[in-house]
């Protein structure tokens, strides 16, 4: 009524403080946020109440205890000594290597698929095709479990091995082994040259790019980058006198047969359990990832191709410089949210024994009853790791998004 | 698994306060007509299901035996599967009233989480089971292996224990579930398995080839398993402990399933004391004072529970051991009905 009046007056009429949409808009509002906090306060204080009832110690003491059980793969110093704090910090560093290095690979191998899904060879689109509609309708536990159980059943056991690349590199069923590089006294400088080469490709490319806004001359950076990352620490490496060395894996194949196989900790090892989540994340998430992609580079309008085409512009160039700048609008939105569920999804690394954070909090969890406080910290980084991917890839939208002129 | 974990928490915070509320859990188990009973995702012997979905097993015994002690039914017990990192939280939140899952009873468990343990139903150590085709005879020889085990348990803390104590590097490989455990060992992904020694006569059933197995002499723990109550419900507590004294008297006494009705009529004062012919010892605990007739008539006692489940006739075929009688040579004492 109120409103049909305020539109034949011209001016808001004066009603009654009950009809008055603000006024009930401020009261609904403080009706929710008491609700709220009336709930929370309950949660919490029946909480302690329970657990002091039940005689359960609480508070953040027991990072500080002895943890006394092994973690199979330590990215930071731990062994059995270490504290509690320090596995769990161990188990994020793992959840961390897991999403990053699954991330870049789902990124990679959605990428190809996606732009194989558009192909006009018959057969790539077709197998590109079969393998999204495959992947993303299996449940990604059964993937992880195939990965870990069905594949290691089919790489050789402990006692024999797969080598490939020059005898350098070996897979059986205890993991990928390979030569692990020693640092030496003086290889600092190795590292310094690798900055200053990535540094200097930097530069690099945004010469190259004023100089052909100017000129229209292209200068091959790619090219020129990987020559300077690669070549200057080569280099650095040679002339400082080769302050570096590979340990490479060794096999017995004498004595007992308890011993035969790889020796531990010699080496460099990727374990099974990490190759199987690794794979089995990246190639699910990679079937989003495609059709995402493809829905991106379909939104680009066909004339856009003709266009460039119609430039001189030949097929490869075409997709790198003109169709997926303009894709990658579209793209980048949901690939942030697979990126997000590809780190989430790693929790289910608890199932094939990898010690990500779920997993060693787990054990935690279980040796000192601190359940809460456990599942606090699962929150709280889960929650970081994610509102930081998303913080980046909306910058990353930002500088992405189309500028309007 | 954090999904899993997290609604017991939140249970935790919300339905223990239900709890809180007045009721004890020897009310709340009448009110709902069975007892809610915490057991392992599968382990032969101590508490398996076959393919009815019925479980049977010496832990599940135990779960029983409560049942019989307070409804006079051996049936009214309801199971939840849970796996090594759960039971407690399970058991904290109310989720389950009772928890028999081979469950160790250490100082901490006892002290900090909570729990109460009723006693002990089977003394075991841990052990390390590998291949009989490693030639391996001693677990000193065991230097460099790659270790199968399980999360959340105190076996990860006692092989870490060891192989430290003995200067031995290795590698272990931990799993949420038994299952997986085996299915890796199996696999070959690790040379040695271990868990509690009649965990691995359990869990060796499951392999492709049993026979190609064998457990070492090596014993490398005490690992005292036994059922756990919530702390601060000493009625619920006491049922628990006597539920189990009960069996262990009755087999001490000779009270058999078969027998116990004629031994109502027995002359022995310990018997018509335990059969509750005499004094009112049931009802000082809030049930019937044909507690424990119910439970040896309904579940036996102690020996009959430890043949039928574990006994040398059954695939497990574990000796007695340890786990005799006190008058035998083995540790089984409890204290008498009176």
């Amino acid at each position: 009524m109120s409103v049909m009046e305020q539109d034949s007056a011209g001016a808001p009429a004066r009603a009654s403080l009950l009809n008055d949409p603000k006024a009930r808009g401020v009261f609904y509002q403080l009706v929710l946020i008491v609700a709220l906090v009336t709930f929370g306060y309950v949660i919490v204080s029946n909480t302690i109440t329970n657990l002091e009832r039940q005689n359960i110690a609480s508070g953040w003491g027991f990072l500080e205890n002895t943890a006394g059980f092994g973690i199979i793969q330590a990215l930071a110093s731990y062994s059995e000594t270490s504290s509690y704090g320090q596995a769990l910090v161990v188990g994020f560093l793992n959840t961390l290597l897991v999403a990053i290095v699954g991330i870049f690979f789902a990124t990679v191998i959605g990428f190809v698929v996606g732009i194989a899904r558009l192909s006009d060879n018959w057969v790539i689109s077709r197998l590109a095709y079969c393998y999204v509609e495959l992947i993303r309708n299996v449940p990604l536990l059964l993937q992880i479990f195939f990965w870990y159980f069905a594949v290691l059943r089919a790489v050789p056991g402990k006692r024999e091995k797969w080598s490939f690349f020059f005898d350098s590199f070996h897979l059986n069923i205890a993991g990928l082994r390979g030569p692990k590089p020693i640092w030496e006294p003086g290889s600092a400088w190795i590292a310094y040259a690798f900055i200053i080469a990535v540094v200097a490709s930097f530069f690099i490319a945004r010469w190259a790019h004023k100089r052909q806004d100017a000129t229209g001359q292209q200068f091959p950076v790619f090219l020129t980058a990987i020559g300077l990352i690669i070549g200057l620490p080569v280099i650095t490496y040679l002339l400082s006198g080769m302050p570096m060395h590979l340990e490479h894996p060794v096999f017995v194949e004498t004595g007992p047969r308890i011993r035969q196989g790889f020796e531990l900790n010699v080496g460099f090892n990727l374990i099974p359990e990490f190759l199987a989540l690794t794979v089995a994340l990246s190639i699910y998430t990679a079937s989003f990832i495609a059709e995402i992609v493809r829905a991106g580079i379909q939104a680009v309008s066909h004339g856009q191709t003709e266009a460039s085409h119609a430039l001189g512009l030949r097929q490869s160039p075409t997709l790198r410089l003109v169709i997926i700048p303009q894709a990658m609008r579209v793209i980048i939105p949901p690939l942030t949210s697979q990126y997000l569920n590809l780190t989430k999804n790693s929790s289910l690394a608890v199932a094939i024994a990898f010690p990500d954070l779920v997993s060693v909090g787990g054990t935690v969890l279980n040796q000192t009853g601190q359940a809460i406080e456990i599942i606090g910290i699962w929150m709280a980084v889960y929650l970081s790791l994610s509102l930081i991917t998303s913080a980046f890839m909306n910058w990353y939208n930002q500088r992405m998004a189309l500028v309007e002129r | 698994m954090s999904n899993k974990i997290l609604p017991l928490v939140l249970g935790a915070a919300m339905g223990a306060a239900a709890t809180a509320a007045g009721a004890t859990t020897l009310e709340d188990v009448k009110a709902k007509g069975h007892i809610q009973c915490g057991v392992s995702q599968g382990l032969p012997g101590f508490s398996n299901p076959d393919a009815q979905g019925n479980w049977t097993g010496l832990d599940v015994d135990v779960c029983r035996a409560m049942a019989a002690a307070v409804f006079g039914d051996a049936s009214a017990v309801k199971y939840t599967p849970l796996s090594a990192k759960e039971r407690f939280t399970a058991l904290q939140s109310g989720e389950v009233d009772v928890l028999s899952r081979n469950t160790t009873w250490t100082m901490s468990r006892d002290t900090q989480l909570g729990l109460n343990f009723a006693g002990v139903n089977y003394y075991d150590g841990q052990g390390f089971m590998v291949r009989k085709d490693l030639g391996v005879t001693s677990a000193l020889e065991l230097s460099g292996a790659s270790v199968c085990t399980n999360t959340g348990t105190t076996t990860e803390l006692n092989v870490a224990d060891y192989f430290r104590a003995n200067n031995m590097p290795y590698e272990i490989v931990a799993f949420e579930k038994a299952d997986e455990v085996v299915a890796a060992y199996d696999a070959g992904r690790c040379d040695v398995y271990t868990t509690d020694a009649s965990g691995l006569y359990a869990q060796r059933l499951k392999l492709t080839n049993p026979g190609d197995h064998t457990v070492l002499a090596e014993i490398i723990s005490k690992e005292p398993l036994g059922p756990v109550v919530r702390q601060g419900d000493d009625e619920w507590f006491n049922i628990a402990k006597w539920t189990l004294n009960a069996m262990i008297n009755a087999e001490e006494l000779g009270v058999t399933s078969a027998n116990v009705d004629e031994m109502k009529s027995s002359d022995n004062p310990s018997i018509k004391r335990l059969l509750g012919v005499e004094g009112a010892f049931g009802e000082a605990i809030g049930i019937g004072n044909d507690w424990a007739y119910n439970i040896i008539k309904n579940v036996g006692n102690y020996e009959e529970a430890f043949n039928a489940n574990v006994g040398p006739d059954t695939p497990l075929g574990i000796s007695r051991g340890v786990n005799a009688l006190w008058s035998n040579g083995g540790f089984l004492y409890a204290p008498p009905v009176r």
